[in-house]
């Protein structure tokens, strides 16, 4: 079952569709922000697998999950900071009362 | 005494005990991040999925990757989350609803998404797919980075300069004073910051 590639791959799509659950179902933008990371660490697995049980892909799945994990710092950075900013103008993190953004 | 081979009363291999152990651990801390009232109680169940899952990149004998998923997302990413939700925490406490009123849609979509996801990847037989992971130090890991990757690499410092700079632009008070404004200069009560 640990060796092999649809094991791994399942998993991930598991995950990712909990946390697109989570980014699609919850009020709190900061918990919105965690259900994105989720689903990034489940297509991160994902990469990793096929990179590890690939040998045709000469190892660069590695690689490739660095470079996701880099974009999700940044991602997480911007995204906590633009979050922070609407809360000091609207003094709430719940997302389905910015609705003044609609117009 | 000596370990034995296999895992006693149920003849699994032990790599495939600590898969199941690793994939209970991390789903059930990823469903807990998603419907846990207290939103510091999510954080801290994102922390254990994290862990969880650089278990598997360890199982998997992806080192390096292990290493960075502890490095940066239990430690960097998790600590910036918790200290935002401190920031954005209001005084009357947890949300009396967690999930919007459209959450039944959610669900449904997500559902048919992992549903998707799972058929396609079953119903899928990877033709260059081994049985077992390759073998891959660090070393070749730093060599494919520095010398295939050079450039993706430099991309990947500077988007994370342009991150740390935007966060800090979007997350200002406004209320600062400007140090360059000359009203403000001017205002300043310690002599020896002008000087400077």
């Amino acid at each position: 079952m640990s060796h092999s590639l649809d094991a791994y791959l399942v998993l991930a799509s598991l995950m990712f569709a909990i946390g697109s659950f989570g980014f699609l179902a919850r009020r709190n933008a900061i918990a919105m922000l965690m259900c994105v990371e989720i689903m990034l660490n489940g297509v991160n697995l994902a990469i990793v697998a096929f990179g590890m049980f690939t040998p045709a892909l000469q190892g660069a799945g590695q690689v490739i999950a660095l470079f996701v994990m880099a974009v999700a710092a940044g991602e997480a950075t911007v995204g906590l900071a633009i979050v922070i900013a609407i809360y000091r103008n609207r003094r709430t993190p719940l997302v389905d009362e910015y609705a003044s953004m609609r117009e | 005494m000596t370990v034995p081979q296999t895992v006693p009363y149920l003849g699994w291999s032990w790599d495939d005990l600590v898969f199941l152990v690793l994939a209970g651990v991390m789903l059930g801390s990823s469903l807990m991040v998603v419907l846990s009232r207290n939103i510091i109680r999510s954080g801290l169940f994102m922390v254990l999925a994290f862990a969880g899952l650089a278990g598997f990149y360890a199982l998997m004998g992806a080192t390096l990757v292990a290493a960075a998923q502890v490095l940066v997302y239990m430690g960097a990413i998790s600590v910036l989350i918790l200290f935002a939700v401190m920031l954005t925490q209001s005084k009357s406490g947890p949300a009396r609803l967690v999930f919007h009123s459209q959450a039944w849609a959610a669900g449904i979509a997500s559902f048919l998404v992992g549903l998707l996801l799972i058929m396609s990847v079953v119903f899928t037989t990877w033709p260059l797919a081994v049985p077992t992971p390759i073998a891959q130090s660090a070393r070749d890991v730093a060599k494919l980075l520095f010398e295939h990757y050079v450039l993706a690499f430099e991309v990947i410092s500077l988007l994370l300069l342009a991150a740390v700079v935007g966060g800090i632009y979007l997350a200002r008070r406004d209320d600062i004073p400007d140090p360059a404004d000359p009203v403000t200069r001017s205002g300043a009560t310690d002599p020896g910051t002008e000087a400077g």
